[in-house]
């Protein structure tokens, strides 16, 4: 990656930034006792929210999967009433989905009502995996996950180049 | 701005999505997967597309999360001086 010649108004750069701010923060909250397996795993928590959330207000609303991921990471205080509905709603369709899961794909394809409408099987797959993809027609889920795929890969080339970074002694 | 021009495309002929388009997006992800096994690279059916794209998505947030976790245990050994010399070399 070249670091000397980034356009400072690409995404990567504006990823960088914001992901290392966010470092920074989690780095200054550090206790003492900075390597017990819990606060690493808390920290490795914090890390990964950081880098979603890092990306997604990188590409702010312009497209559907960063505001659908940021509608998520708004809603996930415990307070709010909006995330526990969230939560048991999600929690019962991934039960049901994995129930169906069992079921070949042959069953499932015969339940599918409008399946060439909305590309089968295999989109149902890819709409679960894509922020806000259950709301998406065909086109918009295909349009949508091209540009979720190119920042997915902006965001592991950087988080990659920072870890390779810190492990230089 | 692309969801707009596309919403105004379906309410002018409402029915179906036209299958070209389909196709054009189709294409348009299969460029972007990694070309591993790809012997016939531009005969490849939608649904082995998706396929791969799913597969590629999972693969991608795994790397997010085992890179979090190195990053994790890296940021417990890691001093101030070493994190504001790669902030500025990053930064530049």
């Amino acid at each position: 990656m070249d670091l000397q010649n980034m356009n400072p108004s690409s995404l990567k750069s504006r990823f960088a930034t914001r992901f290392l701010r966010a470092l920074t923060k989690i780095n200054a909250q550090k206790p003492i006792s900075s390597s017990s397996s819990r606060e690493i795993f808390q920290r490795y928590r914090r890390i990964k929210v950081a880098a979603d959330k890092s990306m997604a207000y990188s590409v702010r609303s312009r497209r559907s999967w960063s505001r659908a991921t940021l509608w998520r990471l708004r809603t996930r205080s415990p307070r709010s009433r909006l995330a526990t509905l969230a939560r048991r709603s999600s929690v019962k369709t991934r039960t049901t989905r994995a129930a169906s899961h069992g079921a070949t794909v042959v069953d499932r394809k015969s339940h599918g009502k409008e399946n060439k409408e909305d590309g089968g099987v295999e989109a149902e797959e890819l709409r679960e995996l894509v922020p806000g993809g259950e709301a998406m027609d065909l086109c918009n889920l295909l349009d949508e996950t091209a540009h979720y795929i190119k920042c997915l890969t902006t965001q592991v080339q950087v988080m990659r180049t920072i870890a390779n970074l810190y492990s230089l002694h | 701005m692309s969801s707009r021009r596309s919403r105004s495309r379906q309410a002018g002929s409402n029915a179906r999505i036209s299958d070209d388009q389909i196709n054009d997006l189709v294409s348009k992800l299969h460029q972007l997967l990694p070309e591993i096994r790809n012997a016939h690279s531009d005969k490849v059916s939608a649904a082995k597309v998706l396929q791969e794209t799913c597969n590629y998505i999972r693969s991608l947030h795994t790397e997010v999360d085992d890179l979090s976790e190195r990053l994790s245990e890296l940021l417990a050994t890691a001093d101030t001086a070493q994190a504001a010399i790669i902030r500025t070399l990053l930064m530049q």
